[in-house]
């Protein structure tokens, strides 16, 4: 899905809040939450596919507006309720007012029906995919060309594995693209990396 | 009157909303709470960045090492007593040089290697790191208090997959002949993730 979250390349903001030796918490919750969702992952109430989606299927103006740690609470307790493990009302009661949740779901899909082995050097394009559910291709390297740099171990396909559709593991390719060719006289000088799912790709 | 057809709940706050998810699933026997106190262990006094720190420092004074490591980092990291998630297939060790400097991201989300280089700081979460240090990454360096000569190519690697991460920084030259311990000391999280040179 094309969503707020898939922020890659996006104009407006401004500078990163940076400072020397930051903390990864802020407060005690964070650490819990951060915590709980790994524990869920541990005892298979989902995976990090589902994890993710459910993320960027908040509602844009809650998710640009949470904290990481409350997209990760966002994304546990809808999934938690989408299992059937817990009602969102008695989250409510529990919590002592609203507790929002990510909106549901649309469709998954399973692998490409062809799919090509890649060799670093080969030329490759990204596919114009535009999908409802869930894909790890960020929005700004569709279409664009680059050229292979490597190729990782089989990973769930996570346009299925999100959705709970059956599907072969399949690996990623290091490509790498110019960011001159991904926003023409519009980025500074750079190669840019990114880990594509073979399903995103075929060959120039 | 008019007919109140809904009620405007107050949005409960995040601590009463990580209670209720919490409470609900210890009252279904998933044992929530000994995992907090594990998982929260792990995150706060394990998962930091002088696991990495000492890959990096390993990687410094052992040239086979740095070979494994380059390599295949997992295997190399697990040498070291290290561990990652079992979705964590893949660690990519990313070696500066004088004229590279690679830079790690997740314009998604915010994936990281933080068994190795630790749990991302918050500017790394945040959108504007996200959003800019893709198409601005030089400008966004120089934000941050890296200025990088011209001749110096950027390498910014997004973390789309489940493959990780991890930058291996250029050893300072006064430091060479160090022991390893005391090398460890100097690498910082910041150099992992290549916003910072040493």
């Amino acid at each position: 899905m094309d969503g707020v979250h898939d922020l890659g390349g996006r104009q407006g903001f401004g500078r990163v809040r940076y400072t020397l030796n930051a903390p990864a918490f802020h407060a005690s919750w964070e650490v819990r939450v951060n915590a709980l969702y790994g524990h869920a992952v541990r005892r298979g109430i989902f995976n990090m596919d589902e994890y993710r989606h459910a993320i960027e299927r908040m509602e844009p103006r809650h998710y640009l507006g949470a904290g990481y740690y409350e997209r990760t609470l966002t994304s546990l307790a809808t999934l938690c309720v989408e299992k059937g493990i817990v009602a969102h009302e008695e989250l409510e009661r529990r919590a002592g007012g609203a507790f929002p949740l990510a909106a549901p779901s649309a469709r998954g899909r399973g692998n490409a029906p062809q799919r090509e082995r890649f060799s670093p050097g080969d030329r490759v394009r990204v596919r114009l995919d535009f999908v409802p559910g869930h894909i790890r291709l960020p929005g700004y390297i569709r279409g664009k060309t680059g050229v292979v740099v490597s190729e990782s171990p089989a990973y769930p396909f996570p346009d299925a594995h999100a959705h709970g559709i059956a599907a072969e593991d399949e690996p990623t390719y290091d490509v790498r693209f110019r960011s001159e060719d991904l926003w023409p006289n519009g980025a500074d000088a750079a190669m840019v990396h990114v880990g594509v799912f073979q399903s995103y790709l075929e060959r120039v | 009157m008019a007919q109140v057809d809904f009620v405007v709940r107050q949005t409960a706050t995040l601590e009463q909303r990580v209670d209720a998810i919490q409470g609900a699933l210890d009252a279904r026997g998933f044992e929530a709470s000994q995992a907090v106190d594990e998982l929260g262990h792990l995150a706060t006094e394990e998962w930091l960045p002088r696991n990495g720190a000492r890959v990096v420092a390993r990687a410094w004074t052992d040239p086979a090492f740095r070979q494994r490591l380059l390599a295949d980092g997992r295997a190399a990291v697990m040498e070291l007593g290290l561990t990652m998630p079992r979705h964590h297939r893949h660690l990519v060790v990313l070696e500066n040089t004088a004229t590279v400097q690679n830079v790690i991201c997740c314009t998604l989300c915010s994936c990281t290697a933080f068994t190795v280089i630790g749990l991302p700081p918050d500017w790394y979460k945040d959108l504007e790191y996200r959003a800019r240090v893709v198409r601005e990454s030089r400008t966004v360096l120089k934000e941050m208090g890296l200025d990088l000569p011209a001749e110096v190519e950027i390498r910014v690697w997004d973390t789309t997959a489940d493959t990780r991460y991890m930058v291996l920084p250029e050893q300072p030259p006064h430091t060479l002949g160090w022991p390893e311990e005391k090398l460890a000391s100097i690498v910082t999280r910041d150099a992992m993730i290549g916003v910072a040179r040493l």
